[in-house]
């Protein structure tokens, strides 16, 4: 294999990781907040979560370059902390990976927070827990299945992803490169036997990825190991 | 003040608010008895901090404010042990860790220890289970060791037996005096069941329609002729009375209530103990003269204190026995041809008086 190629694996495995962690971060308070409400508000939020699901990844990409774009707000400010410009940027593709994949996050990590009864969380409370302790210590063990679900979901949704990542990142090796982009290099190409490898390897972590998740999603909700 | 003052009025929910403004004691069990709908689960959780009453309300226990228009103590700093109707055992943890949850959170009000508790609700085989192994009396029981680890001022007990089947009714119900007896802790417990209530009970409150219809001792309450609860079909004054012997041949206990002498079913329990006895209103029958020659073996002396006329073909009499007092329910054509009057001397028949809090004595177990 050649250097770019492995260049390009390992990008996309930074990509997903960091991608993965801000979704964590972003998507799990964002799906408590909407298990919790049932107002207007909350379904226009639900709904834009929602859009990426079927939006095409160009039109996302295209409104991110512009937004992304130095002379912009967002740019502008990204410019004078950084130095750097933004858009097609690896940094870029994180915002972009992360807007993309949030509701393969979201919508697990939903579900899972509003089967939880709200009797518990009364009665943790009334047990001596605040707010915080309850999730950490309820909320959080019991939804462990669905919080590995929604990263794993994360994980390979962005590892799949073509159109944003070719919108904002454009083709740049080593910086924004990923697989999926690396396969079309190598099509365009006509480096064949390269495609070969990356397509069926990316085939092969997909459907293993997602076998290990529903083998694993048949055993019992909450069943401690024993 | 050392009691639980409350002043409640919650907004109104689908016509329903409470309007509460009262003073319970906070020693022994208060019972809070009333229909269902008429606010007790809102009552209880309004105290525990898990629902705010209205803006205006005021909760102090034992001279800390709970909630007044400027504060409100959330439900983790009230240090107040809650046992649902459904137990709400923690699904992922087992019984241990769901005991253990508790004691984690109590801070050093360490009052009572895990071995304690263990032993006292007889935990001791369940600990390594996971809840939804457990039968309903199991359940119910590790949610009340959970809520005593949590080293509570206060236990508030949400209708606990509603869900158990008979058997298991009566097993907590022994844990449970068990528990009142050994702890000094208040306990307000919610029920719609008097006979549960009469069992526990030190002081009972009468909610009805989100406002409280009366409230005192639960012997006094029981045969008061102003509330509802002495109007109802299966209406029953509580005495207390003593020990005096068991009569194996005949498979009776001798109890003496305000010196009389009456016979139960034998029971095992030890001479001298104190006994709760349940004396239904239309099981006492009254005659002018003592019968000399009747199958009915509790005969007392009494004195008629209060009449009521409800309506209808029946009457309610209130008759003192001592201190202590009947409740006799009997028909108006009966009370004109006795031309019963209140400080009338009689002699009440007692059809049947049941026991209660001796279903399970403490000697099988």
């Amino acid at each position: 294999m050649s250097v770019g190629v492995l260049d390009a694996i390992w990008l996309t495995i930074k990509l997903a990781s960091i991608t993965t962690l801000f979704l964590l971060l972003l998507g799990t308070p964002l799906a408590w907040w909407l298990s919790r409400r049932r107002t207007n508000f909350s379904a226009f939020v639900e709904s834009i979560v929602a859009l990426p699901l079927i939006l095409p990844p160009t039109v996302l990409g295209f409104y991110l370059l512009i937004m992304l774009a130095p002379q912009t707000a967002v740019g502008k400010f990204w410019q004078e902390l950084t130095g750097s410009q933004l858009a097609f940027s690896f940094s870029a593709l994180v915002v972009g990976s992360v807007i993309y994949s949030l509701p393969f996050v979201v919508q697990p990590l939903q579900g899972a927070f509003s089967r939880i009864p709200h009797g518990l969380l009364q009665a943790a409370a009334t047990l001596g827990a605040p707010p915080l302790d309850q999730f950490r210590s309820v909320v959080l063990p019991m939804c462990k299945r669905s919080f590995i679900t929604a990263a794993s979901l994360g994980f390979a949704h962005t590892v799949g992803e073509f159109g944003v990542v070719l919108m904002i990142g454009g083709n740049i090796p080593g910086e924004t490169q990923v697989v999926s982009i690396a396969i079309y290099d190598q099509v365009e190409s006509l480096q064949f036997a390269n495609a070969h490898r990356l397509a069926a390897g990316l085939v092969i972590f997909s459907a293993a990825l997602l076998f290990l998740l529903y083998r694993s999603n048949r055993q019992s909700f909450w069943r401690l190991p024993e | 003040m050392s009691g639980l003052s409350l002043q409640l009025s919650t907004p109104a929910e689908n016509g329903f608010s409470l309007d509460i403004d009262c003073q319970l004691p906070a020693v022994g069990v208060t019972a809070i008895y009333g229909p269902s709908g008429s606010g007790k689960t809102s009552l209880l959780n309004c105290i525990a901090g898990l629902k705010p009453a209205g803006d205006n309300s005021l909760i102090r226990f034992k001279g800390t404010t709970w909630q007044s228009s400027s504060e409100f103590m959330p439900a983790w700093e009230r240090r107040i042990g809650f046992v649902f109707q459904d137990a709400r055992l923690f699904p992922h943890l087992s019984v241990a860790q769901n005991l253990e949850f508790a004691l984690k959170r109590r801070g050093n009000n360490n009052e009572t220890s895990f071995t304690e508790v263990v032993e006292w609700l007889q935990l001791g085989k369940l600990i390594a289970r996971l809840p939804e192994s457990l039968s309903a009396g199991q359940t119910q029981r590790v949610a009340i060791g959970r809520a005593l680890l949590s080293g509570p001022q206060m236990l508030l007990m949400d209708e606990p037996l509603a869900n158990l089947d008979h058997v298991a009714r009566e097993e907590c119900l022994f844990y449970l005096r068990r528990l009142r007896n050994a702890l000094d802790l208040p306990i307000m417990y919610v029920s719609h069941d008097i006979e549960e209530v009469s069992q526990i009970a030190d002081h009972l409150v009468l909610l009805e329609n989100g406002h409280i219809e009366a409230q005192g001792s639960l012997l006094e309450l029981c045969s008061a002729l102003d509330t509802r609860l002495s109007h109802e079909e299966q209406a029953a004054a509580i005495v207390l009375g003593t020990i005096q012997s068991h009569d194996a041949q005949y498979g009776l206990s001798e109890i003496t209530v305000a010196g009389e002498t009456l016979f139960v079913n034998q029971i095992e329990a030890a001479i001298g103990q104190q006994q709760r006895l349940r004396i239904p209103a239309r099981d006492v029958s009254l005659c002018k003269t003592r019968p000399q020659d009747s199958s009915i073996l509790n005969i007392v002396p009494v004195e008629v204190s209060e009449i009521e006329e409800t309506g209808g073909s029946r009457l309610l009499l209130r008759l003192a026995l001592g201190e202590q007092y009947l409740l006799a329910r009997i028909t108006r054509k009966s009370a004109h041809a006795l031309q019963l009057t209140e400080g009338d001397k009689l002699f009440a028949q007692i059809k049947s008086a049941a026991l209660l809090s001796n279903s399970l004595a403490e000697t099988t177990l």
